[in-house]
């Protein structure tokens, strides 16, 4: 392997190495929001299910925007009042409509969402092997012989190459 | 081979279409869910301290989010006046005084500006903003005979979008 500054890969660098790529991304796991309280995780895990309709792309749980607060101070009440996550989540749906769920509805409208990107990678793995599949079918193309023409003229080539390689030295 | 590559050109078609209606629309216009179902019945007070009540059946009424902090509530704030008096005795404007600080800026905000409102509900916690899906003010309800919403605008009314909104209520 060409590497700028020499560098034998052992067994124990390549692990090394895949290790910490893998730290790199694990940041973005890690950093949910928590909270002790039992019942405080509990609104936390559907308020991440919620989108903050007033910031792009931030669930409710990890903003600190006017209507996030209120929306986690309807989710706690909610919790309080005995209510399941399915009403909690439809109360917020009932008003705001899908587009507050994080992750889209698995039927209706949102349905295509789910299905479309694993069938696009079917058609495209579909596509491919029978592209292959042809190619392999068809013949090489046949090599040309060498006619006396074209020896003569390597021949001279390669006498000029020496030549020139003789007046050097 | 060649016959194979009509095998992607609708999805690509399809890509194209999606593509385009996607990056083309505005992500901040979302239709509201509410539109043609019954304004929620709630009761509180207004910004008087009397007890009021919105929902059911009434006369036509425009339900318009505002808040002294908002600028665009400002800016749209002759055309309420305007149109308060244009439709008076058609249609009742009643406001919804969203997340004030203290409740005393609403009220210096109309005796400074102008009261188009009949009355205007105080919503300091901000609970009927979620009650009625509001994501920023302002925010406009327009509520028929029935009590059923028929149409919202979000964001500062022109006179040309409030009669519209007016126009399907009184009909």
């Amino acid at each position: 392997m060409l590497l700028p500054v020499h560098v034998e890969l052992t067994m124990k660098k390549i692990i090394l190495i895949i290790g910490l790529f893998c730290a790199l991304f694990s940041n973005a796991a890690l950093a949910n929001v928590i909270a002790e309280n039992e019942q405080e995780r509990e609104m936390l895990r559907i308020a991440n299910k919620l989108r903050c309709a007033v910031c792009q792309n931030q669930p409710v749980s990890e903003s600190r925007s006017g209507l996030a607060n209120d929306m986690k101070v309807i989710i706690r009440e909610q919790l309080a009042a005995g209510k399941s996550e399915k009403e909690i989540i439809d109360y917020f749906v009932d008003r705001y409509g899908d587009y507050v769920l994080l992750k889209p509805r698995k039927t209706g409208t949102g349905f295509p969402l789910w299905v479309l990107p694993p069938l696009l990678l079917v058609i495209a793995a579909v596509f491919a092997w029978m592209v292959m599949r042809r190619r392999k079918e068809l013949e090489p193309p046949t090599q040309s012989k060498l006619s006396d023409e074209d020896r003569e003229r390597i021949r001279r080539a390669r006498e000029e190459e020496k030549n020139d390689e003789d007046d050097k030295q | 081979m060649n016959k194979l590559w009509w095998l992607f050109v609708p999805v690509m078609v399809t890509l194209f279409t999606l593509l385009a209606f996607g990056l083309t629309s505005d992500p901040k216009k979302i239709p509201s869910p509410l539109i043609n179902k019954p304004f929620p019945v709630i009761n509180g007070y207004d910004l008087a301290g009397n007890n009021v009540s919105l929902g059911g059946k009434a006369k036509p009424r425009v339900i318009n989010f505002w808040a002294s902090w908002c600028a665009s509530c400002r800016a749209e704030h002759r055309v309420l006046l305007r149109s308060a008096k244009r439709f008076a005795g058609k249609v009742e404007l009643i406001g919804i005084n969203y997340k004030e600080k203290q409740q005393i800026d609403g009220r210096n905000w109309l005796r400074r500006l102008g009261n188009p409102y009949v009355w205007s509900f105080d919503d300091q916690s901000g609970r009927m903003g979620l009650e009625l899906g509001v994501v920023a003010v302002p925010e406009t309800f327009f509520v028929n005979s029935e009590g059923i919403i028929v149409h919202k605008i979000a964001g500062p009314l022109s006179d040309e979008t409030i009669a519209n909104g007016i126009e399907m209520i009184i009909k």
